[in-house]
């Protein structure tokens, strides 16, 4: 499958970028070799090509291109292969820590994390999620939380707020009726075999950065073989949320941060910072 | 490695076979009747330092299967009837994927979650799709505890030269019975996998991505015609069967699995008695033997297909066989097994029927 495949309509024209003589500027800042050099599919003001990108920037700065392998969910970012050049597999829908675990399993390791958004993760595929992380596999589950199924234009997910409008909730979320949004990240920790669970927001740049940190931390933990390592990252749907990009970011200082509130929810002990010796 | 003969439950020998034939990774879901093939690799896999799993079900199975032949290791997975129901959408995947890896259907009688007991009523979902899409897989139908393991290898050697899942079509009694078994020498023929597992993307080489997603309706049917063109391949080189007594046959028993079994003591005895039966075995019941039995219709009075089902293999019988000669159909169902002696009876009446017409 080529990259071309599902891009922007041929009647749309692109802007050129004015031309630019690199040797009159100090390098401030290049996309991530990493990258695909490809236009993304994904919405004006959509989180995901910001976190592909955060990753992708973690997987070049640790010089890991070749260890990692990344499995993409169906969702938003089935496409996710499309954008990171890394290998990967695309999972059935919700089943990507299934594949990730046996990825895992056969090369230790290496570097393997899932990409998932809460319909993908938190309900067609919350059973094998729970059950890798309580196997305490060592992988990343990267967890994309925008509250809504975005792919398949704003139908409501396990994680939709209560009282939230959505074209299957159209009179808002009764949580009398599909009960409260699931908060992954707090659910996930208390099993044992969740060795890093943090929330972040990537809302404004000092969020970015911290999430980048988290994705940082949690693709080194790797290499201590202690558990798995998830970061939930509250997303924006501005399409299906029909707000601009702007008020979607308030939103989620304004309401997504009520039932899903940013930080570390399970840090690893002090003591656990080194790599498991083997059993005998 | 050992060829001496040893006693072994179906489902045993084809777990032995699976680390003979260098299987990398394992993973299952405990059913009856195949809870045995887990077992026993959960405690002899990692004596060769193999991967083995129990899965929180056979969705996680058929998903981890895909990661590990996603990341081109022997992978494979073992469930029956209901377990396998499951497995359909990750076979799909698989398939469409054009990921290697074998599958094992003890199959038990159905629909629901049924019996226990033997049947052949995965029949259909095996051979003609079974998951959604257009997608085949080869399907090996083994007749006795040595064909437990040698399609092990077969099916694992087959997997990797078509990039395809190939699926092993037995049942509970298969599965379940003791008889000899002799695991003959194997050599893995380590197909090369480079140029699309995902291993990690050295700077050397383009990334490898595994997917089945084509979202552009002409990429997609470029793939569909590519898959297409890889199941004529099937059909043309795949096709194995098995045929006894047909040289002056009158008569043909169809049938596969264990009902060929237990249709070849049926032919013994009804041969004792003067009548002119033979046997065809499809080996493979994908793809399936249309062409020989289409010329065995020149000399039949009449094909019996056998089954243990209300009658889905016979089907392609009739397919086969054009209308030239009349196709019937004689099946037990609900776990129940016939006796040679009612397929004998069978026979005589239907004989009878015939000749009256």
């Amino acid at each position: 499958m080529q990259t071309e495949d599902h891009l922007l309509p041929e009647t749309l024209t692109l802007v050129q970028a004015p031309e630019c003589h690199e040797e009159e500027y100090e390098l401030v800042y290049h996309k991530p070799a990493t990258m695909v050099d490809v236009h993304m599919h994904y919405c004006p003001g959509c989180a995901h090509s910001l976190v592909h990108k955060l990753l992708m920037e973690v997987v070049e700065e640790m010089d890991i291109q070749e260890q990692t392998i990344g499995i993409a969910p169906v969702g938003c970012s089935v496409f996710a292969y499309d954008y990171m050049n890394i290998d990967m597999q695309e999972a059935a829908h919700g089943r990507a820590a299934a594949v990730a675990t046996a990825v895992k399993r056969l090369m230790p390791e290496k570097y393997v994390f899932t990409y998932q958004g809460d319909g993908d993760l938190a309900a067609i595929g919350i059973a094998e999620t729970l059950h890798a992380i309580n196997r305490g596999e060592n992988i990343l589950i990267v967890f994309m939380n925008n509250a809504v199924y975005g792919m398949t234009s704003g139908q409501m997910a396990p994680t939709t707020l209560a009282g939230m409008k959505t074209t299957t909730s159209p009179d808002g979320r009764d949580t009398g009726f599909y009960g409260a949004p699931i908060k992954v990240a707090e659910l996930m920790a208390m099993l044992p075999g969740a060795f890093y669970v943090t929330r972040q927001t990537v809302n404004n740049a000092a969020a970015v950065r911290k999430t980048k940190k988290a994705l940082e931390k949690a693709f080194n933990y790797q290499k201590l073989k202690r558990g798995t390592c998830l970061v939930e990252i509250i997303g924006n749907c501005p399409s299906n949320w029909k707000m601009t990009p702007m008020e979607a970011s308030k939103f989620i200082d304004e309401e997504m941060v009520k039932t899903f509130p940013a930080g570390d929810i399970k840090l690893p002990k002090a003591d656990e910072l080194k790599i498991k010796p083997e059993e005998p | 490695m050992t060829t001496e003969a040893k006693l072994m439950k179906g489902n045993e020998a084809l777990a032995e076979a699976a680390i003979q034939a260098g299987c990398d990774a394992y993973f299952g879901y405990p059913i009856t009747p195949q809870s045995e093939v887990l077992e026993y690799l959960a405690r002899e896999m990692p004596k060769h330092k193999r991967i083995v799993m129990q899965a929180e079900s056979e969705i996680a199975s058929i998903n981890m299967v895909y990661g590990a032949a996603g990341a081109g290791f022997r992978s494979m997975t073992s469930s029956s009837s209901p377990g396998i129901s499951l497995m359909q959408e990750g076979i799909s995947y698989l398939a469409g994927a054009e990921l290697p890896c074998l599958i094992v259907n003890v199959n038990r009688a159905g629909p629901g979650l049924g019996t226990i007991q033997p049947g052949q009523g995965d029949y259909f979902q095996s051979v003609k799709g079974g998951g959604h899409g257009d997608y085949k897989m080869i399907v090996l139908a083994p007749a006795s505890v040595q064909e437990m393991a040698d399609f092990v290898y077969l099916g694992f050697d087959l997997a990797d030269k078509y990039r395809n899942p190939v699926l092993i079509l037995s049942d509970g009694a298969i599965g379940q019975m003791m008889e000899k078994v002799v695991f003959h020498p194997y050599t893995n023929p380590n197909v090369d996998k480079s140029s699309w597992a995902t291993t990690g993307k050295p700077k050397t080489r383009e990334r490898n991505y595994i997917t089945s997603l084509f979202i552009q309706p002409e990429r997609m049917e470029v793939h569909n015609l590519k898959l297409e063109a890889k199941y004529k391949l099937i059909r043309e080189n795949e096709v194995r069967f098995e045929e006894i007594n047909t040289a002056d046959a009158e008569y043909l028993f169809v049938a596969y699995g264990l009902s060929a079994r237990i249709c070849q003591k049926a032919m013994d005895i009804a041969r004792e008695k003067g009548i002119k039966v033979g046997l065809l075995r499809p080996i493979c019941v994908y793809p399936y033997p249309y062409k020989r039995l289409e010329e065995l219709a020149a000399q039949s009075k009449f094909m019996l297909s056998v089954e243990l089902n209300s009658g889905q293999m016979v089907e392609d019988v009739q397919l086969a066989v054009k209308g030239k000669v009349p196709v019937e159909f004689y099946g037990k169902l609900g776990g129940l097994l016939p006796t040679p002696e009612e397929i004998v009876l069978q026979l005589e009446t239907l004989i009878q029927k015939h000749h009256a017409n």
